[in-house]
């Protein structure tokens, strides 16, 4: 593509060539039987996130239909949209769930804006549910990225995200 | 040889066969839905499910094969009562407007359901999002979907293109393009080879039936209409005449009475093809061989599903591609200048309709190149099978039709014309010609027939030895013409691959888009006689060999056409109105350089719109939220102060916690 766009020095990129890291990891596995999923795996992990261009860019380089590509990142719990800078992952297990999880969930929806799996406008978080992070001492527990919160309730929830 | 009980009988079948196979071969009928003999064998909708001794569950008939003292029950109570519920399962999850659907009565699961007796449907719930997107050619609606997967069988391995398959999981599962954009904003070819395996509603050519109603309505327009070689041996089969029956004249017949002003034939516009193709291909080899810059090979341009999937699939070849127009597009542009200036009409009065076996020409006709002076060359494409239903809806008993002539100027053809609709068929009508002018004698084969490029292999090539030349074509005295016939995608990309790779030994290629030609286009009768292809093939050769003219340039007409108007092939006026240019497109996008916007070309959902209109205003309100962000930096590196105080004060809380523990666990040890 010929959409070059400038950058800042810092961070300058072949613009011709957007995806140079995941290509040397494409050609290691080129000849591997499944190797769709690995490739997406590590895309995931390099960029965050697999988007369309991403995507095209692997149907090219594997020389397989981009609907076979998409049809396996929709199947699998791939992302296709960009990340926040932050995940927050509400613990819904059994024992938090009774204790309250429910209710942090709806609290954050509302003050954060979003939908379960999706990103704040501002990037910052990506809000997502999880089925019990084995913490069912803590109940409810929520994480933001590594961190564990235990004992959340709606009141600390302002404190937590003003951390971030 | 295998033996196996097939209720309760013995038969002696063959190895390797399927069970569904074998039955069909004793006579035993098995009802299925998704499985089509020889395409799709994947067993996705279970109906052909039948009970096999031992087995501990009932097996897909179309997946397993036979073996040795197999003993199967295809009817048992067992078996009726499951297909009936994977039946009502089915209809659980499909819009059941059958009434006013497309193909009501033409439908296999509405069928089916007769024929598995099925009088309920007990099943109620969730149904799927419906998603319905429309482009020039195809139309998706996918609240009819049974998730069959014929088409993507069709997508994937037939036509080697890949551009739908099944996105998402479980029920969400949708038969979409990549990411469920618009099929019209990705690298479709619209080939339309899904439309016709589509055993429902889901997957049909995008109607143009209203608009040529409208135009032959109106009293201003002139309407002229034109049909392609292929459908004359293809409609018959929608009014129940038998595969590749010859209907030619009741075909003219059936539009006089439609109402069109003037019933011409594309076959017309195919002679005037070769001779300017033809032409393009002598000069190319001449400049060739006498060292100037030509690229060859030359392929041939008719196909638009073709020309699409190489524009997008090989943006840096076109140059290999033949300038002439499809014959469709140039009797339209001869239509509106030619014939205009004969009954003395405006272009603007006159409205070109085509008869098509295919779904690509629908998006062909809008593509801003198909024009002279501001006009479309053609204003709508018909389907075979939407013709069929217009001749329905105007209550014309087809079959007892009596048998008429097309119109003229535009109307005479000659037999290398009509075997323009089979695969091998504009090759064979170039040669023809070409070799003719080049040596002043006939073609040196039986009955015209170049048999090395006749039948349905996927790809076919010959070679052609020319010897003593007429003193204007010296150059080729000697030369080995060496030419390569291809139908359907995937075979093309072999081709294709070779040109790319400077391979290519081949001076001229014919590709046709659709495997078989366009007797099997997208836009044809859908058939379930496996023998449908040879049948039309038959049809179309009958069709030539009947004709007293079999060569493009004995069409008087032709003559005549470059006499009062054109002058010479690829003339000026011809380069003008016949020719055209391509249009480099991207790998998976309609047009280079041009990135997808996820959030404008998605296919429509119909449900999801009122909450789409609610997350645009409160995506705007974030917008604007974060404007304000810049202001708040100064308050967030505050706040970040607060948050080290009090993280500092969590950190000696848990630590605190931890010390409990630790002195807990001592004193209990103790």
């Amino acid at each position: 593509m010929n959409n070059a766009q400038s950058r800042c020095a810092g961070c300058q990129q072949d613009s011709a060539k957007p995806f140079v890291e995941l290509d040397h990891i494409i050609d290691l596995y080129r000849n591997k039987e499944g190797n769709l999923i690995q490739i997406l795996h590590i895309a995931q992990e390099l960029y965050g996130y697999l988007s369309l261009e991403l995507q095209q860019h692997i149907a090219e380089a594997l020389n397989k239909p981009l609907s076979e590509v998409s049809g396996v990142v929709t199947f699998y719990s791939f992302s296709t949209k960009p990340r926040g800078e932050h995940t927050i992952r509400v613990c819904l297990g059994t024992a938090c769930y009774v204790r309250g999880g429910k209710k942090i969930v709806d609290a954050l929806q509302k003050s954060l804006q979003v939908d379960i799996g999706e990103t704040t406008a501002d990037g910052k978080f990506t809000f997502e549910v999880a089925r019990c992070i084995g913490a069912c001492g803590l109940a409810p527990a929520m994480m933001i990225d590594d961190v564990v919160y235990k004992q959340v309730n709606i009141n600390k929830l302002d404190a937590i995200l003003s951390r971030y | 040889m295998k033996h196996i009980t097939v209720n309760g009988k013995p038969y002696e079948v063959e190895d390797d066969l399927t069970i569904i196979e074998a039955a069909k071969k004793h006579g035993i009928q098995i009802p299925s839905l998704c499985y089509l003999a020889g395409v799709h064998e994947f067993g996705s909708c279970r109906i052909c499910v039948v009970e096999v001794e031992g087995a501990k569950t009932l097996v897909p008939s179309c997946m397993t094969k036979v073996s040795e003292g197999m003993v199967i029950l295809t009817n048992s109570e067992r078996v009726r009562r499951a297909r009936k519920v994977l039946y009502e399962l089915l209809l659980s999850d499909h819009s059941k407007d059958c009434l006013s659907c497309k193909r009501n009565q033409s439908c296999e699961l509405q069928a089916l359901g007769k024929q598995l007796g099925v009088e309920a449907t007990r099943f109620e719930g969730t149904r799927s999002e419906c998603v319905i997107d429309v482009s020039t050619s195809i139309t998706r609606d996918m609240s009819k979907c049974i998730l069959c997967r014929r088409c993507v069988t069709a997508c994937n391995d037939i036509q080697g293109v890949g551009i739908i398959n099944a996105q998402n999981r479980g029920f969400e599962t949708v038969i979409a393009p990549a990411m469920e954009l618009a099929i019209g904003s990705v690298n479709c070819a619209f080939c339309g080879q899904c439309t016709v395996v589509c055993p429902v509603g889901a997957l049909k050519e995008t109607d143009s039936i209203q608009t040529v109603w409208e135009a032959i309505n109106d009293k201003n327009k002139r309407v002229i209409v034109q049909t392609a070689p292929a459908i004359r041996v293809a409609i018959g089969e929608e009014f129940g005449n038998p595969p590749g029956s010859r209907v030619t004249g009741k075909l003219a017949a059936a539009l006089k009475r439609l109402g069109f002003d003037d019933v011409f034939d594309t076959n017309f516009a195919a002679d005037l093809t070769i001779l300017e193709e033809g032409t393009e291909l002598l000069s190319r080899v001449k400049s060739a061989l006498t060292g100037g810059e030509a690229v060859l090979p030359m392929i041939t341009s008719c196909s638009p599903g073709w020309i699409k999937y190489v524009e997008h699939a090989y943006p840096d070849s076109l140059g290999h591609l033949s300038t002439c127009k499809s014959p469709h597009t140039m009797l339209g542009a001869l239509a509106k200048s030619y014939y205009a200036g004969k009954i003395k009409r405006e272009p603007k009065d006159i409205f070109v309709v085509s008869i098509m076996p295919c779904t690509a020409k629908k998006s062909e006709i809008v593509r801003p190149e198909m024009t002279n002076d501001g006009h479309a060359n053609v204003d709508a494409v018909l389907t075979t099978r939407e013709l069929a239903n217009m001749i329905r809806e105007m209550g014309i008993d087809f079959n007892n039709l009596p048998d008429e002539e097309f119109d003229n100027p535009l109307g005479m053809s000659t037999g290398a014309a009509d075997i323009f609709g089979i695969t091998g068929g504009v090759m064979e009508a170039a040669l023809r010609t070409v070799y003719e002018l080049v040596t002043g004698r006939e073609l040196p084969f039986d009955g015209l027939h170049v048999t090395p490029i006749v039948g349905f292999d996927q790809v076919k090539e010959a070679a052609l030895t020319i010897t003593d030349t007429l003193p204007d074509y010296r150059f080729l005295e000697g030369v080995t013409v060496r030419i390569a016939v291809t139908s359907g995608l995937a075979g093309a990309n072999k081709l294709m691959e070779q040109i790319k790779k400077g391979t290519s030994p081949y001076h001229f290629i014919e590709v046709m888009g659709c495997p078989g030609g366009c007797i099997m286009g997208g836009g044809q009768p859908r058939s379930d006689d496996p023998d449908v292809r040879n049948k039309r093939l038959r049809g179309l050769y009958t069709e030539d060999e009947m004709k007293v003219m079999r060569k493009s340039h004995e069409n008087p007409f032709i003559t005549q056409l470059y006499a009062e108007y054109l002058e010479h092939p690829n003339g000026h006026k011809s380069h003008e109105l016949l020719h055209t240019h391509y249009v480099r497109r991207g790998t998976f996008n309609e047009l280079t350089q041009e990135r997808f916007d996820l959030g404008v070309t998605l296919a429509e959902k119909k449900r999801d719109f009122a909450a789409q209109a609610i997350n645009a205003a409160a995506r705007a309100e974030q917008a604007k939220a974060r404007s304000e962000n810049e202001s708040v930096r100064v308050l967030a590196l505050e706040a970040e102060n607060a948050r080290l105080k009090t993280e500092l004060e969590d950190v000696n809380e848990t630590v605190g916690f931890f010390k409990s523990v630790i002195a807990d666990y001592a004193s209990r040890s103790r």
